[in-house]
């Protein structure tokens, strides 16, 4: 009988805030160690945490936009271990009342099928600092830089049944996060990262199998990779009459496995009790309304005006909305240019091919929306060929120039005066008139041929619809 | 309620408290008699009585969201037992 | 002048007939010349106070002036102090050099209050005699063989004998009124969030509060203004403006209801202590308050309650001295579990691992709800008894410690009986109401005290009954005769 995986995702979303959860200290990334660790990130005797405005603000809309119950009140509390990146010996986060409870989101896979997944809940929680064990021998260093950045930490209902689905699920709510603005989603910083649960079950089983929870994911590539490995492993060892234990793994990206973590074996006793130096946090329900009003258009929402407004189709509106960034350098070129379509084509063509390749993000990307709506008008107008229009983008993605200036410069321009085509083209069949006679002998293939001496005299520059015309006109 | 002295080493563990062979036997009898003398509490009835975590009726102030503090790193360094390149040091941690 | 209230002292340094300098040598003489008898101080900071001090006098000859400008005071070693070792009370904190100032601190140092040192106290504040402390017992002024209370046994004992006019202190379950009781002072715990915990080293958070000792109602009028008032550095501090405690002193206390606790003159009260409050509650009566006798049913079951909650919270709490970024590291630890274990088994001392080990026990899992959640339930309860008293009467009175200084080495091999030192002081802890100690007369020759408990924020009410108690008595102008 058939398996079914069965994976739900707890993505820790590093909140977009100036300081940090309950201390003034900076978030700012690149800091050199423990520069950024107040005394109250360190825990130093007689500290108190105050809670950050903010914070709270992203928790409110994350749970708005995922149609949630946000908690009239929510209490924080403490999480109990030791460990030597965790400078009070506890984690303040929230367990019994978190502030997000019950949302739902629609995730729709690669091939337009869509599918709601269940959020469980989500709570605030402060990070722990970062134990680095490679930079001495036989000691590790410990920077509390990291100590009290605020967390959101999304708990989903074991809804996906494969790592595919995990992996749209993750990327929604990837691009969810950035369209609200409260996490930049910059996943090498650790920005955005997840553990997986997974367990396996006969198919039409109802009861969920016993299930690893793999740490720390922070690729898409990599959820997608563990959840395989992992799935694979455990019908494995089903298949040949093992159990499986609960455990915690991690993934080797190296080997594309996940392996058991020394050390987590110890069933751990948090001791979560509710953090006495934290007062419960009551919303009222004027506050949620106001933080309702500052929530921007959604993606699904903008995938539906993009289609109706700008005439574009499901797949091609869904891959411009992904980012709030792809959609606004696309409206900013649509807005330049008047070509919609054009313009969809070019960025996800031509535009997200060059930054794939150079590794860039498109809020970087080295052709301003105005460039490109200039190129594309330079071919409506006839200035200047497609195949042309292709030299040129990479012109300008080099800087060596704008669009305008580089089709001067490099004298790119298209050869659109009829009376010069036709000039060519006469000159073209006068210099061979065999062909020319095999041609109108019925081999009219030859057209190609003929095409091509025209651009050969004019590099190329030759408008190749007028081309076409005027041999067809003179044969 | 007494605590056998076996369960005093996980109590232990989890406080990261180490015990002597003695300790296990004292915290035993200590720790029980403690635990039997509060459990007078179990006297009341307190069916539908919320727990109060807090002495007043109060909710959680906020803080804006600016940053205040600065580099303090030397001066909080000092109080640290070892410290190398800026980092708190410990002996190798092996996940 | 070592004799003189907080108020005299200020008036001589308006009069100028000292300085603040002068006064400030005073009292560091006397530090040195009794202290090795008393122990009372962990860290003296003779140059802070004669530099505060000049300070201080300087501040006046520029026209300032408040009731503590120049006033040396001691503070208790559980306040972080910027620049100096804050110890508090334990082998753990031994070489910690505080980076920064509590809010008390820094509130009374902006008020030109002058730092004489930092006092000892029971370790963490965990214990009922000062025992506990690292730095060892601290004696009673009128008794050097008995312990003077706890957990601010040093503060008390310091302003008993004359080394200090004021000091600060604080409490969780009686830290401040029990010493105040077995040293003949006053003494005053705040309703919790009335005074910041910001730079409080934390022992139980929803029950720490930070306050004062001294010698009268009146001086602690003087000097409770400086340092209550709402911290932004502290979330569970109560933004609501402070009134000025030295308005209200004077009225006369007739039409006033005061609530006497039948459960309280039962069962472990020392008979002596018994007949002196119940006599001062009559001194009460004559200055005209009307009695009313009350019950708080569940009033017995506070130290069992407090002896849940205070040890959850400071298992928690504690957690943060694990040997990695201050505080006491073993040597040569083999690996992270021996390096967190040794220096904590190390760092702590008996009383403060034994509630270490309860709190763990009482937030494991199979145990939370036993334990804790009962706990927290009954504590409501307890809070419910002292709302519906506080409908009845403006005060409760009653005895504050069942008994008087008991000799240095008793109680220690017996937790629970030490634990039953704060029979009548915990309760109100656990509801966070304010309360204060006041000498009401000598039992055994050792003095006892009265102890009055008011509704949230009625500091002003508690400090205008203790002082017109005080102005129809003398025992609070009482001096132990070794420290003349």
């Amino acid at each position: 009988m058939a398996w079914e995986a069965v994976v739900g995702l707890e993505i820790h979303a590093q909140l977009a805030t100036r300081s940090k959860i309950f201390s003034g200290a900076s978030t700012a990334v690149g800091a050199e160690p423990n520069r950024q660790a107040c005394a109250i990130d360190l825990g130093l005797p007689g500290v108190l945490p105050v809670l950050n405005e903010v914070v709270l603000r992203m928790a409110v809309m994350f749970g708005l936009a995922t149609n949630a119950t946000i908690a009239p009140c929510s209490i924080f509390a403490r999480k109990n271990y030791f460990y030597p990146d965790l400078p009070k010996g506890y984690q303040i986060s929230q367990y019994e009342s978190p502030i997000v409870e019950h949302g739902e989101l629609e995730v729709e896979f690669d091939d337009g099928s869509t599918k709601c997944i269940g959020i469980t809940r989500a709570h605030l929680e402060e990070d722990a600092g970062k134990s680095v064990h490679d930079l001495f021998p036989s000691e590790t260093g410990v920077d509390l830089n990291r100590a009290g950045v605020p967390l959101l930490e999304i708990v989903s209902e074991p809804d996906m049944r494969s790592a595919a689905e995990a992996v749209a699920y993750m990327r929604t709510i990837h691009s969810l996060v950035r369209y609200l603005g409260i996490c930049d989603g910059n996943m090498e910083e650790g920005s955005f990262r997840c553990d997986a649960n997974v367990s396996v079950r006969r198919s039409g089983d109802s009861a969920l199998g016993i299930r690893a929870e793999i740490k720390n994911l922070n690729s898409f590539r990599f959820v997608e990779r563990a959840i395989e490995y992992e799935v694979a492993r455990q019908i494995e060892i089903l298949e040949s009459g093992g159990s499986i234990i609960q455990e915690t793994r991690q993934y080797d990206s190296v080997t594309g496995e996940t392996r058991a973590m020394r050390g987590k074996e110890e069933a751990n006793d948090y001791r979560y009790f509710p953090d006495p130096d934290l007062l419960p946090v009551e919303l009222q329900s004027d506050y949620i309304d106001r933080v309702r009003d500052g929530i921007p258009e959604l993606p699904a929402a903008k995938t539906q005006r993009f289609m109706s407004q700008y005439g574009l189709g499901r797949r091609d509106a869904r891959r411009l909305t992904l980012s709030p960034d792809t959609a606004d350098y696309y409206e900013a070129v649509v807005r330049a240019s008047g070509q919609p379509k054009l313009a969809a084509n070019w960025i996800t063509t031509d535009l997200a091919a060059a930054l794939n390749r150079d590794g860039l993000e498109i809020y970087r990307c080295p052709i301003e929306p105005t460039e490109l709506a200039a190129l594309i008008n330079c071919i409506i107008d006839g200035t200047i060929s497609g195949t042309m229009a292709k030299k040129v983008f990479a012109a300008v993605w080099r800087r060596e120039g704008d669009p305008i200036s580089i089709i001067e410069k490099q004298d790119l321009s298209q050869v659109s005066d009829p009376e010069t085509i036709d000039n060519l083209v006469d000159q073209v069949l006068a210099s061979h008139p065999a062909q020319v006679d095999q041609y109108r002998a019925g081999k009219t293939k030859l057209l190609g041929f003929f095409v091509g001496q025209v651009m050969k005299i004019t590099r190329g520059q030759a408008n190749p619809e007028m081309v076409n015309h005027a041999l067809h006109r003179k044969l | 309620m007494s605590i056998e002295p076996e369960s005093i080493s996980g109590i232990a563990q989890l406080a990261r408290l180490h015990l002597s062979d003695d300790d296990g036997e004292r915290y035993s009898r200590e720790l029980s008699a403690i635990l039997t003398f509060v459990e007078q509490m179990n006297e009341v009835d307190t069916a539908g009585v919320a727990p109060m975590a807090h002495p007043l009726d109060l909710t959680q102030p906020l803080r804006a969201d600016t940053v205040t503090e600065s580099d303090r790193r030397e001066e909080f360094q000092a109080n640290a037992p070892a410290v190398r390149d800026g980092l708190y040091i410990v002996p190798k941690v092996i996940d | 002048m070592h004799t003189l209230s907080v108020s005299a002292l200020g008036d001589a340094l308006r009069r100028g007939e000292v300085s603040s300098v002068e006064l400030t040598a005073h009292f560091l003489d006397r530090i040195k010349t009794h202290d090795r008898t008393l122990n009372s101080f962990i860290t003296v900071t003779d140059d802070i106070a004669l530099a505060d001090a000049a300070r201080a006098d300087e501040r006046r000859r520029d026209g300032s002036d408040n009731p503590l400008l120049g006033i040396p005071i001691a503070h208790k070693d559980i306040f972080c102090t910027r620049g100096v070792r804050t110890s508090c009370g334990s082998r753990m904190l031994d070489t910690f050099i505080a980076p920064y100032d509590a809010t008390v601190v820094k509130r009374l140092r902006s008020g030109g209050a002058v730092m004489l040192g930092k006092t000892n106290m029971d370790e963490f504040a965990m214990g009922s005699s000062n025992q506990t402390s690292w730095y060892g017992p601290v004696r009673n002024p009128w008794d050097i063989s008995r312990v003077p209370g706890g957990s601010s046994g040093g503060s008390a004992a310091a302003v008993a004998a004359g080394l200090a006019p004021i000091a600060t202190g604080t409490e969780t379950g009686g830290s401040i009124r029990q010493p105040a009781a077995l040293t003949g002072l006053t003494g005053l715990k705040p309703t919790y969030g009335r005074v910041s915990r910001y730079g409080m080293v934390a022992f139980a958070s929803s029950l720490d509060q930070a306050g004062i000792l001294a010698r009268s109602a009146e001086d602690i009028a003087l000097s409770l203004g400086a340092i209550a008032g709402h911290d932004p550095n502290d979330s569970t501090s109560v933004n609501r403006p402070v009134e000025d405690y030295t308005k209200t002193l004077e009225s006369d206390l007739s039409g006033l209801r005061i609530g006497v606790v039948k459960e309280q003159f039962g069962h472990g009260l020392d008979s002596e202590v018994g007949a002196i409050v119940q006599d001062a509650i009559s001194t009460l009566e004559r200055l005209g308050v009307s009695l009313v006798e009350i019950s708080l049913p569940n009033s017995a079951l506070a130290i069992p309650v407090y002896y849940v909650v205070a040890p959850a919270e400071a298992s928690s709490n504690l957690s943060r001295y694990d040997g990695v970024r201050f505080g006491h590291r073993a040597a040569h630890p083999v690996d992270i579990e021996d390096l967190f274990k040794r220096s904590r088994s190390e760092g702590f001392g008996e009383e403060v691992k034994r509630r270490i080990m309860i709190g763990t026990y009482v937030l494991s899992a199979g145990y939370y709800d036993a334990y804790y959640l009962k706990a927290q339930q009954v504590r409501r309860l307890i809070c419910a008894d002292f709302a519906q008293a506080f409908e009845q009467v403006d005060l409760i009175a009653g005895p504050t410690s069942p008994f008087t200084a008991f000799p240095i080495g008793e109680k220690m091999d017996d937790p629970v009986a030490m634990y039953l030192c704060d029979m009548y002081t915990a309760g109100i802890n656990l509801a966070g109401l304010p309360a204060l100690s006041a000498p009401a007369g000598f039992a055994h020759d050792l003095p006892a005290g009265l102890h009055l408990i008011g509704d949230h924020f009625r500091e002003g009410l508690l400090l205008h009954v203790a002082h017109q108690y005080q102005r129809a008595t003398d025992w609070h102008l009482k001096r132990p005769l070794r420290f003349p």
